[in-house]
């Protein structure tokens, strides 16, 4: 990977401005994999937050051609943006080579965009799909997705006196990318000190064919911590084995990250709001639920990547 | 009932100017703003990869400043700040 600094004299392609929150991590994650192309560079988002501040009318954050759709088809959008450009290319309309990225949130990928990013995959475009999974439909006011935490506070399935949150844990999207047999799926997380997503990215943009990256992306707003905490909430999560790193090319998969001691799952929960009726002792049986499946899933995870 | 246009008659939808959010200005969001001192600076861009708001301004591999026009006062840059001694290079400040 080229160092930050070199990194920091390229353009930036994501400019200020935008009314994303402050300490927002889905800019982060878009400016990171922006950086880490080394080509012209085309935009797709799902609608999410990172679409909805960036591109408020008539005003665009995006230094770089960006196209927005519907919710449920960026990846689709995508495909036909890739078809037009190579179309081009055989009639030697375009010769530059170009990286084709969308962006998606967890609710426009996990459930709305699911089907098309399938598709997308199955059909082998040459593009890179990037979720920025921040765990609920952030935008439109916290609603539950499938990708929302075991016993989260969401406005949809609220902690009370019925139930404690969502009782569900979150579907693993990435191991259903995996399984589409593709050349490059990824599981990242902002914050992490080597740089983890923009080197994912880098490697993601010099394989040919169809790429993803599942990024896991702490919300200040949603999951109600301090602004400043973004990046710590996500080495937390790494640390704790909620959100392991790991990358699968060609079908082997292969751990990116293990943490030297691995975090009880209470470190990354309880410094966020949105946890905060599990410090009830009579919710004491949950977090071990919670750190019960999260151990298994780990351990699943090590079998996996040959790691024991 | 009118013949429907092809897709070459359609009227073009809309096509905006890429990177125009940089007039629009969220500084005034802040509540805390972030104080740059440059001699602690050691110039390992940390700031400026995780900075939401691309607000850290840089010139040829060093930090030159921040910009307060766009910057919203979240406070990452602070705290991802490696620097020790003698303090951080970027802190936080109430703004007046």
């Amino acid at each position: 990977m080229a160092t930050l600094k070199d990194l920091s004299k390229k353009k930036e392609l994501l400019t200020g401005g935008h009314r994303a929150c402050a300490g927002c991590g889905a800019t982060i994650v878009a400016r990171q994999v922006m950086l880490a192309s080394d080509k012209p560079i085309v935009v797709v988002a799902a609608t999410g937050c990172l679409e909805v501040t960036t591109t408020i009318f008539p005003y665009s954050a995006w230094n770089v051609p960006f196209l927005h759709n519907a919710f449920e088809n960026a990846a689709a959008t995508l495909s036909g943006v890739t078809a037009a450009y190579e179309a081009l290319k055989k009639k030697g309309k375009i010769k530059d080579d170009i990286n084709f990225v969308a962006f998606g949130g967890d609710g426009g990928t996990y459930d709305i965009g699911l089907q098309s990013l399938s598709g997308a995959m199955e059909r082998g475009h040459n593009l890179l799909y990037v979720c920025y999974n921040n765990q609920a439909y952030m935008n439109t006011g916290v609603q539950r997705s499938s990708a929302t935490a075991r016993a989260a506070h969401t406005t949809t399935e609220p902690a009370g006196k019925v139930k404690p949150g969502k009782d569900r844990f979150p579907k693993d999207l990435t191991g259903i990318m995996a399984a589409h047999n593709i050349p490059y799926v990824g599981q990242s997380v902002i914050g992490m000190v080597n740089n983890d997503l923009i080197k994912k990215a880098e490697k993601a943009f010099s394989i040919n064919g169809p790429k993803f990256l599942n990024v896991f992306q702490p919300c200040r707003l949603g999951w109600a911590y301090k602004p400043e905490e973004t990046l710590e909430l996500g080495r937390l999560a790494a640390d704790t084995c909620i959100w392991p790193l790991y990358e699968v090319v060609d079908g082997v998969w292969k751990l990116t990250y293990k943490p030297r001691e691995k975090k009880p799952v209470t470190d990354f929960m309880f410094k966020q709001e949105r946890f905060r009726h599990l410090k009830k002792p009579e919710n004491k049986h949950i977090i071990d639920e919670i750190q019960n499946e999260v151990d298994r899933r780990w351990e699943e995870l090590r079998k996996r990547c040959g790691d024991m | 009932m009118s013949k429907k246009l092809g897709w070459k008659e359609l009227p073009f939808g809309d096509s905006i100017k890429a990177g125009t959010a940089e007039q629009f200005e969220t500084g005034d969001w802040r509540s805390l703003k972030p104080i740059w001192y440059a001699d602690r600076c050691i110039h390992c861009m940390r700031c400026w990869i995780n900075c939401p708001d691309s607000s850290i301004e840089v010139k040829d591999g060093k930090m030159t400043g921040i910009d307060l026009k766009h910057c919203k006062g979240c406070g990452i840059c602070a705290f991802e700040c490696p620097v020790k001694k003698p303090g951080k290079a970027i802190t936080m400040e109430a703004e007046r």
